[in-house]
């Protein structure tokens, strides 16, 4: 895939574009479950992120990438900042400058590793890793874009009657059932928003 | 030198005070130092105010974490890998109560003990 100036920028666009159209819905699925402090986090996190997107654009793919999660570690705070941050980081330090399908679903699988590591956590848990682990195996499968965001999608949507073993919402126990994660919400959002670049960009 | 201490805590009040209560113990000592609340203020952690009270607690003997809740830990985690290369691998995160265990890490470092020692009289606390 070349990733050249124009379309890294759409696809920063879009990642902020839909968490700042979101972040208040996030808020409120962390007040359900967590602590609140999701959507305000993410919105920080990525609005610091579109300060430099004129910058970060211009740099090769792996920079990008990796400055996006340095940027994130250091603004938004809260559990997410360092998982964010490491996804990012991470596919920033698997990815080459024009990677091929075969090398982002391989970088895409590292990343979901580098963020279960850094959460001590694992899929089934309630978690963003709910979102990222489906979506890792439909890339795998060779899924286009569209797939891909409606797997991502439902896979948020299938965190609603699940346990929450990790994060602040493990706290509440059987009071976690019943409401979507966050961190899986936010997930999806992103994936989504950037799936629908890449769909836009390859009709 | 002494192994320094750090409290990270959600809210910079509790961190502050975690502080308070260590000095009253070991007085100068020990060098202690906090990082409570995120960016803007509010209740959370920050990689970057983790990485500042590391500087300012900094000894060679390595430095002590005590932390609160889950964004805590994991933040503290962070900033320890994003410290320079010759500051990696002197710093841990004790599995410990924050306040109990930052006033029991710092009294067993003004004795001089290493940062294993220190560590592990602060994680016996979890043990019983």
């Amino acid at each position: 895939m070349q990733m050249d100036r124009d379309l890294l920028y759409r696809l920063i666009e879009a990642a902020v574009g839909t968490v700042d159209s979101h972040w208040q819905e996030l808020t409120a699925l962390d007040q359900a479950i967590g602590d609140g402090d999701h959507g305000a986090g993410m919105k920080r996190g990525f609005d610091a992120v579109m300060a430099d997107a004129d910058k970060l654009a211009e740099q090769p793919l792996p920079a990008t990438l990796t400055a996006i999660g340095r940027t994130l570690v250091m603004s938004m705070g809260g559990a997410s900042g360092p998982l964010y941050g490491t996804f990012f980081m991470e596919l920033g330090k698997s990815l080459d400058a024009a990677p091929d399908r075969a090398a982002l679903n391989a970088g895409f699988a590292r990343a979901l590793a580098a963020v279960a590591a850094r959460g001590k956590s694992e899929p089934g848990q309630k978690t963003m890793l709910d979102v990222l682990a489906p979506v890792s195996a439909a890339l795998d499968a060779g899924a286009d874009a569209g797939t891909v965001a409606r797997v991502a999608h439902d896979a948020a949507e299938a965190t609603v009657p699940m346990l929450a073993l990790r994060g602040r919402a493990a706290f509440l126990g059987e009071r976690s059932v019943g409401h979507m994660d966050p961190g899986a919400r936010s997930s999806s959002l992103i994936i989504g928003a950037v799936c629908a670049v890449l769909e836009e960009q390859s009709a | 030198m002494n192994v320094g201490i750090v409290i990270v805590s959600h809210s910079s009040k509790v961190a502050e005070g975690a502080a308070d209560m260590v000095r009253q113990m070991v007085g100068d000592q020990v060098s202690v130092a906090y990082a409570g609340g995120d960016e803007s203020g509010g209740l959370g952690t920050s990689v970057a105010r983790i990485m500042a009270a590391i500087d300012a607690a900094w000894s060679d003997a390595g430095v002590a974490i005590l932390v609160d809740l889950g964004g805590a830990e994991t933040n503290s985690e962070m900033a320890m890998e994003m410290l320079p290369p010759e500051r990696q691998g002197k710093v841990v995160i004790c599995n410990a109560p924050i306040v109990e265990g930052a006033v029991i890490a710092a009294t067993e470092a003004s004795g001089g003990s290493s940062l294993e020692k220190v560590q592990a009289v602060a994680e016996e606390l979890s043990a019983q």
